[in-house]
């Protein structure tokens, strides 16, 4: 089981520049099923001597039966590459990019509404299941550990402090998804908390959330009706000051509900586990499930 | 990005929006001729990136263009401190010379996206002149919002219908849809994250004027604007935030911190001024690495977090993924070297290379403890302030 990767993912691989080909290399080596990587020109070739290049996305989905998509593609060409995966018809999209003009994934998401492709991100570290070795991002494989704790977070390092905690505390992971820090973004905490709940594999769930919109509170509310599975939460940015962007474009305090201690109160109030300092996230789980 | 005023009035004006007659100075001259031109009595508005302009006396009413001409000589060359700047302030370089209109009524109007909505909303208020913050906490009822299509755009019926909802006079309810038809192109096609006019006002004769212009620019997206682009004034940045910027560094200034904090990651970088916080010190700043930085761009990451001067411990937080420990490490032990920075280093390296990066670093001469994670942080960095405590 897991979420969203797993044995069965079929992987298309867009956007092969210097980063993206030093990503895809480590995301083969690590034993993702990867079936077409797309390059305009490069028809015929392959990638590592192992993955068929096609020139259109809608080609290579035909020949390989790609079902999830990853795109590394530089940020101006960002929306072209995901209206392009879900034009192909991909169950799933996930974007690396960072620095999607907002405006773009304002678009993005208005075209995607009703369409049945799933889309993570864009600036996120995407989706790994250590139990099938399927890796659809840039987290690194060595650090996560096949187990029973889904992890859902808006950053990426901070993904990785967590896995580490977690593995370090002896738990480890059913599916880590990064979700991403712009402030519009695809899937959002209470889709992946559906599905974790769904997930017999999954026993309890770590949600890293941090300044900024009120998605924490959506999650909160989510969790209280519908969640029956134990969640920890941590929420980055108690010590920042409003008004102030902190890297991620969605990490700004703009009004009172953007706090992180408004977020904590919200996720506490609904039952959820917080983990008072970023450094205890391991340590609360080990506590919860004992 | 934040521009200026002045500049925001422009681009207003190339979309057709109504804006007072106006001119920026740098000289008391200058000031004298265009308040001259608009005929004596002016608002003289200094130009500078901070609200709060107005209270901080930044912005004042003249009766002549003698006196226009000395308000500016007097505001030039000073710094402006108000509530939402530090307490150096910022740089007034240049002044608006404005007309003044017969004012009947002040609203208020603003375009963002609403991350959330994944949408852009145009928010209007009949409390004009106002921090709207405190008008949306005290009076809410006050405020209307649309939100606009995002393929679609703002249909015209949205704008009418805030134009009704704010109880513009019937004869300006159309100028009123115009302008803020034109504002959402303003918004759009400049790929703006901020659009407001506070106030935009309805004089004695109707006409409908945005008093005030500000525009906050996307970052993200000034690759499609190059010419919007070349408006910043990066005098208006903290001196480490400029060069920071210049460097293509996500820093921030915090106020009355004393850890400097240097990680790769921004939601990483929240979490390690959090811990800071906890252990009993504020950070002095935010800063995210990035995943793909060069040696020299450490270096100038580390200068700048130790050329500040309120920073008396250094705690570097890294969880390599795209990043190399090592590469970051050299970086640290070249910009030491040419700093003569004697405070101590508080490390945690983990990932890519962490092995090696930790060998370049405590191989140097530099004052390093070594921790393996996060908590160990907290513990480490509680005790070294304890110690920098004592010694003082």
């Amino acid at each position: 089981m897991a979420i969203l990767v797993d044995s069965e993912t079929r992987l298309l691989v867009q956007g092969l520049g210097r980063d993206g080909s030093f990503q895809a290399s480590r995301t083969l080596a690590y034993g993702t099923n990867m079936v077409a990587a797309v390059h305009p020109g490069r028809n015929g070739q392959k990638f590592e001597n192992n993955v068929p290049f096609f020139s259109q996305v809608a080609d290579a989905v035909d020949q390989t039966g790609a079902n999830t998509g990853i795109i590394f593609v530089p940020a101006p060409f960002a929306m072209d590459a995901i209206i392009e995966q879900v034009d192909a018809g991909l169950e799933l999209v996930v974007c690396i990019t960072e620095g999607v003009p907002v405006i773009d994934m304002v678009k993005v998401m208005a075209y995607i509404k009703d369409k049945p492709t799933r889309l993570i991100g864009s600036n996120c570290p995407g989706v790994l299941s250590p139990g099938y070795k399927a890796k659809v991002g840039i987290i690194p494989s060595n650090i996560v550990k096949p187990g029973n704790v889904g992890v859902v977070s808006r950053s990426g390092t901070l993904t990785y402090e967590a896995i580490a905690q977690l593995v370090q505390h002896g738990m480890g992971q059913s599916t880590c998804v990064g979700i991403g820090g712009d402030p519009v973004h695809g899937t959002t905490f209470t889709d992946v908390l559906e599905l974790f709940e769904a997930d017999k594999e999954t026993e309890a769930i770590v949600l890293i959330g941090e300044i900024g919109g009120t998605r924490e509170q959506l999650a909160a509310d989510y969790i209280k009706k519908h969640i029956n599975k134990p969640v920890v939460a941590a929420i980055a940015g108690q010590s920042a000051p409003a008004g102030k962007r902190m890297g991620h474009a969605g990490a700004i305090i703009t009004g009172k509900a953007a706090m992180a201690s408004e977020k904590i109160k919200t996720l506490a109030e609904a039952g959820v586990h917080i983990a008072e300092s970023p450094a205890l996230i391991g340590a609360k789980m080990k506590e919860v499930l004992g | 990005m934040n521009i200026h005023e002045y500049q925001a009035k422009e681009i207003f004006e190339k979309f057709g929006v109504p804006t007072p007659n106006s001119g920026v100075a740098s000289t008391a001259e200058e000031a004298i001729e265009i308040a001259d031109r608009i005929g004596g009595r002016v608002v003289v508005k200094a130009q500078v990136h901070a609200g709060g302009r107005g209270k901080a006396g930044g912005v004042k009413l003249v009766e002549s263009s003698k006196e226009a001409g000395q308000l500016t000589e007097e505001l030039i060359g000073t710094h402006l401190v108000t509530n939402q700047t530090g307490p150096t302030g910022v740089p007034i370089e240049k002044v608006m010379i404005a007309e003044t209109l017969d004012i009947k009524d002040e609203l208020y109007l603003s375009i963002v996206i609403d991350g959330d909505l994944g949408a852009p909303v145009v928010m209007a208020s009949s409390e004009g002149g106002m921090d709207i913050e405190e008008v949306a906490a005290t009076t809410p009822e006050k405020i209307f919002r649309v939100i606009a299509d995002p393929l679609i755009g703002l249909s015209p019926y949205h704008a009418r219908d805030l134009a009704i909802a704010l109880e513009v006079p019937s004869e300006s309810i159309r100028a009123t849809t115009k302008l803020i038809i034109d504002l959402y192109k303003v918004f759009i096609e400049n790929d703006c994250s901020l659009v407001e006019v506070n106030p935009l006002v309805v004089t004695k004769d109707n006409a409908i004027v945005a008093l005030d212009a500000k525009i906050n620019l996307e970052d993200d997206a000034l690759f499609r604007h190059p010419e919007l682009a070349n408006l910043i004034d990066p005098n208006q940045l903290d001196p480490l935030e400029q060069r920071a910027y210049k460097s293509d560094l996500a820093y921030v200034k915090l106020s009355g911190g004393r850890v400097g904090c240097m990680v790769n990651g921004a939601g990483l970088a929240m979490a390690t001024m959090d811990i800071t916080k906890n252990a009993g010190a504020d950070p002095a700043n935010f800063l995210d690495i990035g995943g793909s930085a060069n040696q020299e761009r450490i270096e100038e990451a580390f200068k700048i977090i130790v050329d500040d001067t309120d920073v008396e411990i250094v705690l570097v937080n890294l969880f390599a993924g795209i990043a190399r420990s090592d590469v970051v490490a050299a970086g640290i032990v070249a910009a030491a070297a040419e700093t003569a920075a004697k405070m101590p280093l508080v490390v945690s390296m983990r990932g890519t290379n962490a092995k090696e990066g930790i060998e370049i670093l405590t191989d140097s001469d530099l004052d390093i403890t070594v921790v393996t994670d996060l908590a160990g942080a907290a513990d480490v960095l509680q005790q070294k302030l304890l110690e920098l405590e004592r010694s003082n």
